[in-house]
C-alpha cells in the first residue's frame, strides 16, 4: 500500500508528533514542577499546584515512554546511537524523572514539613533537569554528535559528558526550560483559582515567555552561522537501512537550506514566535485559554522548526561522514514500519479519546477549599 | 569488547530489572484484586467493601509509582547499555515495546489517575470500569513485555539481513504467538497474582492477630484466599518449562536446571538434591526420584531429556555451520551480488549466531582452531549450580504457596479463619516468600539463556554498548543510591499505611491529631 520511502516519511512525521505530544502534555507537568517552590509558598498552595497535574501527569508521561519505544521500533539506529552516546546525560534525566512519580505520590503522605519540603525540591529537580537536558540534547543533535559506526554497524562514541554543554547547546537547553516554564505557568493560569499562586505563576510565565522569544531568536542566529549537514551524491530513499552506504558533509548555515528549498516550512518558526507572543498577550490580559493555546502553539512551532531544519537528518555524526543517521538510512525494515503504522492508526485515536475524557472528568480549577477537604487529593 | 564493560553492564541490568520486578508483580495482581473488591462493593453497595477497596488502593498507589519510576530506566536501558543488541534486534524487539506503550501503558496510566482522583467525580459503575481498565492495562503491558522477552528466549519470525547487518521481521504473527512468550505471560502474571494475594492475606492476618479492623481484614482475607489459590495453582501448573523442549538453548536451560550432564534413558529421574560442579561436569551427592523429570519435561514416559554433553556436541556442529555463514556475510558486505556467498549464507544463516560465540577467542570466527570451537561450544552451558538451586528454591516456594492458600481457602470456607492463630502467624511470615520466588524465576530465565542475549543469535558479550567502566560504575553507584533510598521510603510508607489501617478521610483527620503538625490532614 505504502512504499518504503513514504513509510519512512510518515515515521519521520510521527517521530515529530510523539515528541510534540510529549512536550505539549508532560511539558507542562515539567514546567509546573520546576515552578513549584517559587509560585507556591504555603503547604496548601503547594498542594494546590501539585494537584493541578496530579490526576493526569501519569498518562502524560507515557508520551515519553512511548517516544522511547517508538524510536526503538521505527528508528533502531537512532535509539542505539543516541542513548548510548548521551549515556551520562540519559542517566541524569532518568534519575530526575524517577523522582517525579514518587515525589507526587509520597509528598503528602506525611505531615512533617521537612519531609514535604524535601519532596518539593525533588519535584523541582524532576521538572527542571529533564527540561534543561532535553534542550541540551537537541542542541547536540543540531551540531552533530561525535560517533561513528564500524563495519558491523556497532556504535562508538568519542565525546564526553561535559562536552555536551557547548554554548549553543546551553542556549537550546535554556530555550527548552523557558518554553516549558511558560507552558507550565499557562497551565497553572487555567487550573488554579484566582489568588497569589496564579499571580506568581503568570509573573514567572511572562519572564519565561520573553526569554523564550529572545533565546529562540538567538538560537536561530547561531544556527545561521554554524555548520549544518547535507547529503552528498545520489540519495536512495528506498534502499535497505545502512548508514555506511551514504555520505554527508558539513555546510556553513546548512540547517537553513530547507527553508529556502521548501518555503512552507517557514510556518514552523513563525508558529514558534507567534505562539509565544500570543501566550504573552494571554498572560498579560489574564486569559488562561489564550495563554495556554499560545504556549501550546509555541511548543509545537519550536520543536517542528528543529525537525524541518534538519530533514532528512535525524542524528548527524560530527566526526564521520558515513555514520550520519537520516530518514533514508536509519529506519526499521519496511515490514516493521508498516506494522507499527497500523498499530498507531488503530490505537492512537483511542488513546487521544480516553485521554480527552480523563481531562474532561477532571475539568475545572483546583481550589484551596478542595485541597483542604478532598480525601482523594495528593 | 572489554569484559569489564560486559560484566558491569550485566550487573546494572540485573540490579535495575530485579528491582523493577519487586513492584511490578504486586501491581499486576493487586489491580485485579481491587477490581474484584470494588465489584463486590458496587454489587452489594456495602460501605465496608468500599473501605476495603480504598485501603488496598492506597497500598497499590504507593507501590505503583515505584514500578512506573523504575520502568523508565528499563525502557531506555537497551539503548543506553545494550546498543548493539538494540541495533541487532530493534526491528523486531522494538515493536512490542512500542505497542506496550501505545496499547497498554497509556491505558493503565491514564486511568490510574482517574482511579485515585475520580471517586467523587464518577458514578459507582464508572469508577469500577476505570479500575478494570487499570487492571487490563497493567496486564496487557506484561503481555507485550513478555512477548519481547520471549523473543529473546526463542527468536522466531525473524531472519538476519546481511545488507543491514541485523535481524529483521519475517513474520510478525509468529513473534506474537511465540509459544515461549505465551507460557511466560501466563506464568509471570500468575506469579504477580500470588504476590498480591500473599500480601493481602498476610496483612489481613496481622490485623486479625491484633484484633484490629476485623471487618475489613476478614473480607480481604477471603478475597486473597480464593484468588491466591487459583493463582498459585496456575503459576505451578502453567509453569513456563512447557516451552523448554522447543529449541536447543531452551533444552540446554532445562538440562542445566536439572544438572543433567548426560542424556539418561527415558523416563528421566528428577534430581531433588545435589552439588553440581562446572569443572568436572558431574553432580555429587545426587538424590533422584525416578521417572518424574521425564513426566514433567516431556509429558510422556518415552521422551528423553537431552543432556548437556550431547547438547554441546550439537552446538559444536552448529558453530561449524555458522562459520560458513559468517564468512559468506563478510563476502556479501564487500559484494552484495556474490551469488555463491548468498547461497552459502542462505544455507547456514540459522547457525550464524553460533559462529559469533568464537569472537570471544578470535577476531575472525572463520579462522578459529578446533580447540577454540570446542571451548566456544562449552560456553553454551550456563551456570549449572546457580540454575539448579535457583529453580529448586523457586519451585519449593511455589508449592508452599499452594499449600498456604489451600489451607487459607479451607479455613475461610469453614469460617474458621478468625481463630486459627497458628495459621495467621504463618500467613504473616509468608509475606516475603513469593518475592524471593519471582526474583529467582527471573534469574533462571535470564541466566539460563546465557551465553546468549538472543538465543542462538547474538551472544551477550557482543550485545553491549561501547562504554567505559568509569561511566558504568558511575551509573551503577547512582542507581544503587537512588533505588536504595526509594526502597527504604516505600517500605516505611507501606508499613505506616498498614499500621494506620483502613480509615476513611474523616476519621483519618482525627487520628492525626496526635501528630506534631496537624496543618494538613493525612491523605493519600
Amino acid at each position: 500500500m505504502f512504499d518504503y520511502e513514504l513509510l519512512r516519511l510518515i515515521w519521520w512525521a510521527l517521530l515529530g508528533v510523539l515528541l510534540i505530544g510529549f512536550a505539549l502534555t508532560d511539558g507542562f507537568d515539567l514546567g509546573v514542577a520546576a515552578l513549584l517552590p517559587f509560585v507556591a509558598k504555603s503547604d496548601t498552595e503547594r498542594r494546590m499546584v501539585i494537584n493541578t497535574v496530579g490526576p493526569t501527569w501519569e498518562g502524560n508521561q507515557v508520551w515519553f515512554i512511548l517516544g522511547g519505544g517508538a524510536i526503538f521500533a521505527a528508528w533502531p539506529f537512532v535509539y542505539a546511537a543516541s542513548f548510548s552516546g548521551f549515556y551520562l546525560a540519559m542517566f541524569v534525566v532518568l534519575s530526575a524523572l524517577i523522582l517525579r512519580p514518587v515525589g507526587f505520590k509520597y509528598r503528602s503522605k506525611r505531615p512533617d514539613p521537612a519531609w514535604r519540603s524535601r519532596w518539593d525540591w525533588a519535584l523541582f529537580v524532576g521538572g527542571l533537569v529533564p527540561a534543561l537536558v532535553f534542550g541540551v540534547a537537541v542542541g547536540n543533535v543540531l551540531t552533530g554528535a561525535p560517533f561513528r559506526l564500524d563495519g558491523d554497524l556497532r556504535v562508538f562514541y568519542d565525546g564526553s559528558f561535559l562536552a555536551l554543554f557547548s554554548p549553543f547547546a546551553l542556549v537550546a537547553g535554556l530555550l527548552s526550560v523557558a518554553m516549558l516554564v511558560l507552558h507550565g505557568s499557562a497551565w497553572l493560569s487555567i487550573k488554579t483559582e484566582r489568588g497569589p499562586v496564579q499571580d506568581r505563576a503568570v509573573s514567572f510565565g511572562f519572564v519565561a515567555g520573553i526569554l523564550a522569544l529572545v533565546l529562540f531568536a538567538l538560537g536561530g542566529l547561531m544556527v545561521a552561522r554554524m555548520p549544518g549537514f547535507e547529503l552528498v551524491g545520489a540519495v536512495e530513499t528506498g534502499a535497505p537501512s545502512n548508514p555506511l552506504h551514504s555520505t554527508s558533509q558539513m555546510v556553513a548555515g546548512g540547517w537553513l537550506a530547507n527553508f529556502a528549498r521548501y518555503p512552507w516550512m517557514v510556518i514552523a518558526p513563525a508558529l514558534g514566535f507567534a505562539g509565544t507572543i500570543l501566550a504573552l498577550i494571554g498572560i498579560r490580559s489574564r486569559s488562561g485559554v489564550l495563554a495556554f493555546g499560545g504556549s501550546s502553539a509555541a511548543v509545537t512551532g519550536i520543536i517542528a522548526t528543529v525537525g524541518c531544519a534538519m530533514f532528512p537528518f535525524i542524528l548527524p555524526s560530527s566526526i564521520d561522514p558515513h555514520s550520519s543517521l537520516t530518514v533514508w538510512n536509519a529506519s526499521s525494515s519496511e515490514r516493521t514500519l508498516g506494522i507499527m503504522l497500523f498499530c498507531v492508526v488503530v490505537f492512537l485515536p483511542m488513546v487521544l479519546a480516553y485521554t480527552a475524557w480523563a481531562y474532561r472528568v477532571m475539568f475545572g480549577r483546583v481550589t484551596t477549599q478542595a485541597v483542604n477537604t478532598s480525601p482523594d487529593f495528593y | 569488547m572489554d569484559p569489564t564493560v560486559i560484566d558491569l553492564s550485566r550487573l546494572q541490568f540485573a540490579l535495575t530489572a530485579l528491582y523493577h520486578f519487586l513492584f511490578v508483580p504486586l501491581t499486576l495482581g493487586l489491580s485485579f484484586m481491587l477490581f474484584i473488591m470494588e465489584s463486590v462493593y458496587v454489587m452489594t453497595g456495602r460501605q465496608v467493601w468500599r473501605q476495603v477497596t480504598r485501603f488496598w488502593g492506597k497500598i497499590f498507589g504507593i507501590n505503583f509509582v515505584l514500578g512506573v519510576a523504575t520502568g523508565l530506566t528499563m525502557e531506555f536501558q537497551f539503548g543506553t547499555n545494550w546498543s548493539y543488541f538494540s541495533h541487532y534486534a530493534g526491528d523486531i524487539f522494538g515493536a512490542p515495546l512500542a505497542i506496550e506503550g501505545l496499547m497498554a501503558f497509556f491505558l493503565e496510566a491514564t486511568f490510574v489517575g482517574l482511579m485515585f482522583f475520580g471517586w467523587d467525580r464518577l458514578s459507582k459503575l464508572g469508577h469500577l470500569i476505570v479500575t478494570f481498565m487499570v487492571a487490563l492495562g497493567t496486564n496487557l503491558s506484561a503481555l507485550w513485555i513478555l512477548i519481547a522477552n520471549g523473543w529473546m528466549q526463542n527468536p522466531v519470525g525473524a531472519t538476519f539481513n546481511p545488507e543491514t547487518m541485523r535481524m529483521e521481521v519475517s513474520d510478525f504473527s509468529v513473534v506474537l504467538f511465540n509459544p515461549v512468550a505465551q507460557a511466560k505471560f501466563v506464568h509471570t502474571v500468575s506469579a504477580g497474582y500470588v504476590i498480591a494475594s500473599v500480601l493481602v492475606l498476610g496483612v489481613s492476618a496481622f490485623w486479625l492477630l491484633k484484633g484490629r479492623w476485623v471487618p475489613v481484614a476478614r473480607r480481604s482475607m477471603t478475597v486473597a484466599a480464593a484468588f491466591g489459590l487459583a493463582s498459585s495453582l496456575s503459576v505451578v501448573v502453567l509453569g513456563d518449562e512447557s516451552g523448554y523442549a522447543l529449541t536447543d538453548n531452551q533444552k540446554m536451560k532445562l538440562a542445566a536446571i536439572e544438572a543433567a550432564w548426560h542424556t539418561s534413558p527415558a523416563p528421566a529421574g528428577l534430581t531433588i538434591f545435589g552439588v553440581p560442579s562446572m569443572a568436572t561436569h558431574e553432580t555429587r551427592y545426587e538424590v533422584k526420584v525416578p521417572w518424574v523429570l521425564g513426566l514433567i519435561a516431556t509429558r510422556s514416559l518415552s521422551g528423553t531429556v537431552t543432556g548437556m554433553s550431547e547438547l554441546v556436541l550439537q552446538a559444536q556442529e552448529r558453530i561449524g555451520s555458522g562459520q560458513i555463514a559468517y564468512a559468506a556475510v563478510q563476502t556479501l558486505k564487500a559484494n552484495p551480488n556474490d551469488l555463491t556467498a548468498r547461497a552459502a549464507f542462505e544455507a547456514h544463516k540459522r547457525d550464524m549466531g553460533y559462529a559469533l560465540l568464537l569472537k570471544r577467542y578470535v577476531a575472525d570466527p572463520a579462522a578459529a582452531t578446533p580447540a577454540q570451537v570446542e571451548k566456544a561450544a562449552w560456553d553454551t552451558v550456563p551456570s549449572v549450580p546457580l540454575l539448579f538451586w535457583s529453580f529448586r528454591v523457586m519451585a519449593a516456594i511455589g508449592f508452599a504457596m499452594i499449600a498456604l492458600f489451600a489451607i487459607a481457602f479451607a479455613l475461610c470456607s469453614l469460617r474458621m479463619h478468625l481463630n486459627a492463630r497458628w495459621f495467621l502467624k504463618l500467613a504473616v511470615i509468608a509475606i516475603p516468600l513469593p518475592w524471593i520466588s519471582t526474583e529467582l524465576g527471573w534469574v533462571v530465565a535470564e541466566m539460563g539463556r546465557q551465553p546468549w542475549a538472543i538465543d542462538g543469535v547474538l551472544p551477550t558479550f557482543l550485545a553491549s554498548s561501547s562504554l567505559t567502566p568509569a561511566a558504568l560504575l558511575t551509573t551503577i553507584a547512582g542507581f544503587t543510591l537512588l533505588y536504595g533510598a526509594l526502597a527504604v521510603v516505600e517500605v516505611r510508607l507501606i508499613l505506616a499505611t498498614i499500621r494506620h489501617g483502613p480509615v476513611e478521610h474523616e476519621v483519618e483527620a482525627d487520628a492525626s491529631i496526635d501528630a506534631p503538625t496537624v496543618s494538613q490532614p493525612l491523605v493519600a
